[in-house]
C-alpha cells in the first residue's frame, strides 16, 4: 500500500526453522512485540527496512502532490488546513524512519537509496494534482486507502513500527475528512465545482485501488510477512474493504465511481468492481508514471540544496561543543 | 580527597510488551548496569515492567518552564488539526 510491492522471504515450515526461529515465531504468534535488541530472523529485519523504508519514502514524497496547492489554496483557512496536512506527512515520515533505524539502518542510507531510485514509493504519488478538487480527492481517497492498511498495522509484531502506526493513525483521520470536506464542497457548489469534484475522483480512482499493490494472485511472498504479522491482511482483502466504505461516501456525494461493473453483491456482503489497469501499476512503479521523474528529481533537489544548511548546523554544533570543552578545561 | 557521589540516572519502564518506555523516576548509581539493578529493585518489585532504560540526568535536555507559552501556545489556534473540526454525516459511515 504505501509499501506495495515488497521482497519478502519465502515462507519458511516449521520443520526448516532454527531452535532460535521457532521460538521467535511463538513469540509472533502469541501477539508479543519484538523490540529492537532482540533476536530476529535475518529476513525479518531486512524486509522491515524495505517495507518500514517504503512506507516512510511515501509520506514524504506524498508531500509533493499536495504542497502543489498550498500557495493557491481557495481561502486562508483552506491553506492553514493543507499545509497543517502536508506538515503531518513530514512528521509520519518521521516516525517511520526513526523506527527503520532502530533495525540497523542509517537515514541518510535510506535517503541514499530512495534518491538513486533502489527504493520505492507509493506509486499514488505518481500522479499529477491539476485542480483544487484533487485536494479533496487525494484526502478521501488516498489517505482513505492508507488508512485501510495503517489501522491494522497498528498491531504488527515490531514494535516501534507498531508504536509509529498508532501515532500516525491519530492523526490521519483529520487528513480524510478535510479531503471529504473539500469533496463536499465542490460537489455541492457550482456545476462547475461539481464537474471538477467528479473528474478528481475520475483520475484517482483506479490509482487508488492501486495502491493494495498487485491482487493475492501475483503477490509475491506475501504469505512470510503474514505469518511474522508484518502484513496483517491480503491486498485483495484491503481492496475489498476500501471499496465498500468508499462507495456509499460518493453516493452521499452525488458523483459516480467510473466503474461501469461497479454492482453491489449481496452473497459477499461487498461490491463487485473492475480490476485497475496492472500493466499502468507495474509501469508507474518501473519509473514511468505521469511525474516519476519530476517527484523524485523534486526531492534531489531538496536534499542537495539543503546541504549547505545541514552542514552550516553541524559546524556551529562542533564550534559550540569545542567552546564548551575550552570553558570547563579552563575553569578545572 | 573530596568523596566522589554516584551520579544521577533517569529510569524508565516499558510496563507491557508493546507499549512505549515511560519515565517512572531517577536514582543514584555508579555505572549504567549498576543503575539498571538498582531500578530493578526500586521499581520493579512487583513486576511493573518487561524493560528498563537508564539514562544518565545529566544528558537530558529539557524545555524550560518559561518557554511553555512560546512553545505549545500556537496549537491552540489550529484547531482544524483534530479531526472533530471537519463536519461529515453520520450516513457516510466512519471516517
Amino acid at each position: 500500500m504505501y509499501a506495495q510491492l515488497v521482497k519478502s522471504d519465502a515462507l519458511k515450515s516449521r520443520e526448516d526453522m532454527s531452535p532460535e526461529e521457532r521460538a521467535f515465531q511463538d513469540r509472533v504468534d502469541n501477539g508479543e512485540k519484538i523490540e529492537p535488541k532482540e533476536w530476529m530472523p535475518e529476513g525479518y529485519r531486512k524486509t522491515l527496512i524495505r517495507q518500514i523504508g517504503q512506507h516512510a519514502h511515501s509520506e514524504i514524497v506524498g508531500q509533493l502532490p499536495e504542497g502543489n496547492w498550498i500557495t493557491r489554496a481557495p481561502t486562508l483557512e483552506r491553506k492553514a488546513i493543507l499545509l497543517a496536512k502536508v506538515q503531518d506527512e513530514a512528521g509520519h515520515g518521521l516516525y517511520l524512519y526513526s523506527a527503520a533505524e532502530t533495525l540497523g539502518v542509517s537515514r541518510d542510507e535510506l535517503l541514499e537509496k530512495l534518491h538513486s531510485g533502489n527504493m520505492k514509493y507509493s506509486s499514488i504519488f505518481n500522479y499529477p494534482t491539476l485542480n483544487w478538487a484533487d485536494m479533496g480527492a487525494v484526502g478521501w481517497l488516498v489517505d482513505g486507502a492508507a488508512i485501510m492498511n495503517q489501522v491494522p498495522l497498528q498491531r504488527t509484531s515490531y514494535g516501534p513500527y507498531s508504536r509509529a502506526m498508532i501515532r500516525i493513525c491519530k492523526e490521519e483521520s483529520f487528513h480524510q475528512r478535510q479531503g471529504y470536506s473539500i469533496m463536499m464542497k465542490m460537489a455541492f457548489g457550482t456545476p462547475e465545482q461539481k464537474e471538477m469534484a467528479q473528474d478528481a475522483l475520475n483520475r484517482f480512482w483506479y490509482p487508488a485501488l492501486m495502491m493494495f499493490g498487485p491482487s493475492d494472485k501475483d503477490s509475491v511472498h506475501s504469505a512470510q510477512s503474514m505469518a511474522w504479522k508484518i502484513k496483517m491482511n491480503t491486498n485483495d482483502e484491503l481492496r475489498q474493504k476500501f471499496v465498500n466504505e468508499t462507495v456509499p461516501q460518493a453516493e452521499y456525494l452525488g458523483l459516480t465511481v467510473p466503474d461501469e461493473n461497479l454492482a453491489w453483491n449481496e452473497d459477499k456482503q461487498g461490491y463487485d468492481f473492475s480490476e485497475p489497469d496492472w500493466s499502468e501499476f507495474f509501469e508507474v512503479i518501473k519509473g514511468n508514471g505521469p511525474c516519476n521523474r519530476e517527484r523524485l528529481g523534486a526531492r534531489v533537489k531538496a536534499w542537495e540544496d539543503g546541504a549547505w544548511f545541514r552542514d552550516g548546523l553541524n559546524a556551529y554544533a562542533d564550534k559550540a561543543a569545542a567552546r564548551r570543552q575550552a570553558a570547563s578545561v579552563a575553569a578545572e | 580527597m573530596t568523596k566522589k557521589e554516584w551520579p544521577l540516572w533517569e529510569v524508565f519502564i516499558r510496563g507491557q510488551h508493546g507499549l512505549n518506555h515511560r519515565h517512572v523516576g531517577s536514582l543514584h548509581a555508579p555505572d549504567a548496569e549498576m543503575a539498571i539493578n538498582h531500578a530493578r529493585d526500586v521499581y520493579t518489585r512487583r513486576k511493573e515492567g518487561v524493560s528498563i532504560w537508564v539514562v544518565p540526568s545529566r544528558d537530558i535536555t529539557a524545555s524550560s518552564p518559561s518557554e511553555k507559552g512560546p512553545l505549545f501556545d500556537p496549537a491552540e489556534s489550529k484547531t482544524y488539526r483534530h479531526p472533530t473540526f471537519f463536519d461529515i454525516p453520520d450516513e457516510v459511515g466512519k471516517m
